[in-house]
């Protein structure tokens, strides 16, 4: 990740700062940064956002392609995630440098969005064992300012809420044999329900408390964090332990009873600005400002 | 040629254009705060953004170190959703590394690379939409960034296309013209001194009609020049005026 150098005075600083649940821009332990998000940003796919958290930029790019459904479960489609530590971050992620990382927060985000009622998985069947959609999810890091997870999710759920389905039938000729026409038609296409996406939120520990969305200065002063994916209703549907450190049973409850509260308010915020924004298709993307 | 009529009886291209007309170009710079320098451009459907980091200390292998001159370099990637069809990668293939090296060379030429000896610029770029002209819009995006960075060059590069479609030239070729399969003439020029810096022909063309095309090809650099500079002088004036306020 990309690295800032602290000194031990500033680290005691910072951490001092949580301690009075004053931060250093200002915020308190549970506050999130500014939120920018947009959606259809790149015309060539079928959903795309791209999210500013002060910092840290993400955009999101959807393509839904059809493919074969996987043997065990043959009646649904499937999403597919790719996340890419462009060099235009930090240089660190130049060539390979940004491969594990990216394969960490890509399986981070296969694994929650396996769960079965996430989206209606089985809208995305076309051909029940033949054919499906599958959404490719690609996720681009821009600038990285802390805190990615937690902004990856929020543009991930922007996307899908950007993204557009079109609709498919599947004309049978007399032979048996099925052909698939795809409409045509500009407003031919169905929308996914996304009420059910979790987001993610990241609780970084940092002496004896502690904050929601750190910066890359604070990340620099947490020992351990917990990611945790909760739903609109407040539910967690997943939890990781990240760092090098322990944590102790009392301070991940603790940090459950903040996720929770602020999950939900996250969720609140996004669902608000997406009915703004969400089913545009055109964006203006970073000539904005 | 195939069934798309690229150019109409009346002189149309197939997105409405004029043979000399170029995409209209919209672009930014300074989109990133953590990077030295960073700029976004639009040229039509054609996407890129492009960051410079440094010049800063030689990173990873010494050996490469330069010791008259700045070391560059440069690393071309596409978003994997950029294209139409679905990419599984986006770097590291054989056409990006071609990219990478055809960059390098055409910033070797213009960037005032004996300042700074002994140190490295990073140049990287990223397509993030393709639509044909994707090594101009990177050449274009990436200079505005270098401008951004504050590094010394001899002048802009403003990199453009040119095709040629039933006995004319036409600039800036989109991704439909480009795969059609005719000629294609990439430029990139340093505009003040009429300086041609990267220069690639690819696929046939008759040697009488080559002055034609290559024309157009410096034309549309120019035309990109002329937005460039205005684009440099807002972006400095608002920095000016924010400067004058504080």
């Amino acid at each position: 990740m990309a690295s800032t150098q602290l000194s031990d005075g500033e680290k005691t600083f910072i951490i001092h700062g949580v301690l009075d649940n004053l931060r250093n821009d200002g915020r308190t332990c549970e506050n999130y940064r500014q939120i920018e998000v947009e959606c259809g940003v790149v015309s060539n796919t079928s959903g795309s956002s791209r999210l500013r958290l002060s910092n840290t930029e993400v955009l999101v790019g959807i393509k839904a392609e059809m493919g074969q459904p996987k043997p065990q479960s043959p009646k649904t489609g499937f999403l597919e995630f790719f996340v890419d530590f462009s060099a235009n971050a930090s240089p660190e992620f130049e060539g390979r440098g940004g491969n594990d990382l990216s394969e960490d927060m890509s399986t981070r985000f296969a694994e929650v969005f396996q769960t079965n009622n996430i989206l209606d998985f089985e809208s995305l069947c076309i051909i029940p064992g033949q054919c499906c959609w599958v959404l490719y999810i690609d996720i681009v890091l821009l600038e990285c300012g802390g805190n990615l997870l937690d902004a990856m999710s929020l543009a991930v759920k922007a996307a899908l809420a950007n993204t557009r389905i079109p609709k498919v039938t599947v004309l049978r000729d007399s032979e048996g044999g099925e052909d698939i026409e795809v409409s045509d038609d500009p407003d031919g296409y169905h929308t996914l329900e996304i009420s059910k996406v979790p987001l993610f939120v990241t609780l970084s520990k940092i002496g004896q408390k502690h904050v929601v969305d750190a910066t890359l200065e604070e990340e620099a002063c947490c020992s351990a964090s917990l990611v945790v994916s909760v739903n609109s209703s407040g539910d967690f549907t997943g939890m990781v332990k990240k760092g090098s450190s322990s944590l102790s049973n009392d301070s991940i409850h603790d940090m459950l009873v903040t996720a929770k509260k602020v999950g939900i308010q996250l969720h609140k915020g996004l669902d608000t600005l997406l009915s703004e924004v969400g089913q545009s298709t055109a964006g203006r993307g970073f000539l904005v400002g | 040629m195939s069934g798309l009529e690229l150019l109409s009886d009346q002189g149309f291209r197939l997105d409405g254009r004029r043979p000399r007309e170029l995409r209209k170009i919209e672009c930014k710079m300074g989109v990133f705060q953590q990077a030295n320098g960073s700029a976004y451009i639009e040229q039509g459907n054609t996407k890129a953004l492009a960051t410079v980091y440094g010049p800063h200390e030689v990173t990873g292998n010494r050996s490469k170190i330069e010791h008259d001159k700045v070391l560059i370099n440069c690393q071309y990637s596409m978003a994997t959703f950029s294209t139409g069809e679905r990419r599984s990668r986006s770097t590291g293939d054989r056409k990006s590394q071609e990219m990478q090296l055809h960059l390098k060379k055409t910033f070797e030429a213009a960037i005032l690379t004996q300042l700074y000896p002994r140190s490295q610029i990073d140049i990287y770029v990223q397509i993030l939409q393709a639509d044909g002209g994707n090594y101009s819009a990177c050449v274009n995006a990436a200079t505005l960034a270098i401008i951004d960075a504050g590094i010394p060059m001899k002048d802009f590069v403003c990199a453009s296309t040119a095709g040629f479609v039933s006995d004319t030239p036409i600039a800036d070729i989109s991704y439909l013209e480009e795969s059609q399969g005719g000629p294609e003439l990439v430029v990139a020029l340093l505009p003040k001194s009429d300086q041609i810096v990267e220069f690639q022909v690819n696929s046939r063309l008759h040697l009488d009609n080559f002055e034609k095309v290559l024309d157009m090809a410096i034309k549309g650099c120019k035309d990109v020049h002329a937005v460039l500079t205005r684009v440099v002088k807002d972006h400095v004036g608002q920095l000016a005026s924010k400067m004058s306020k504080t």
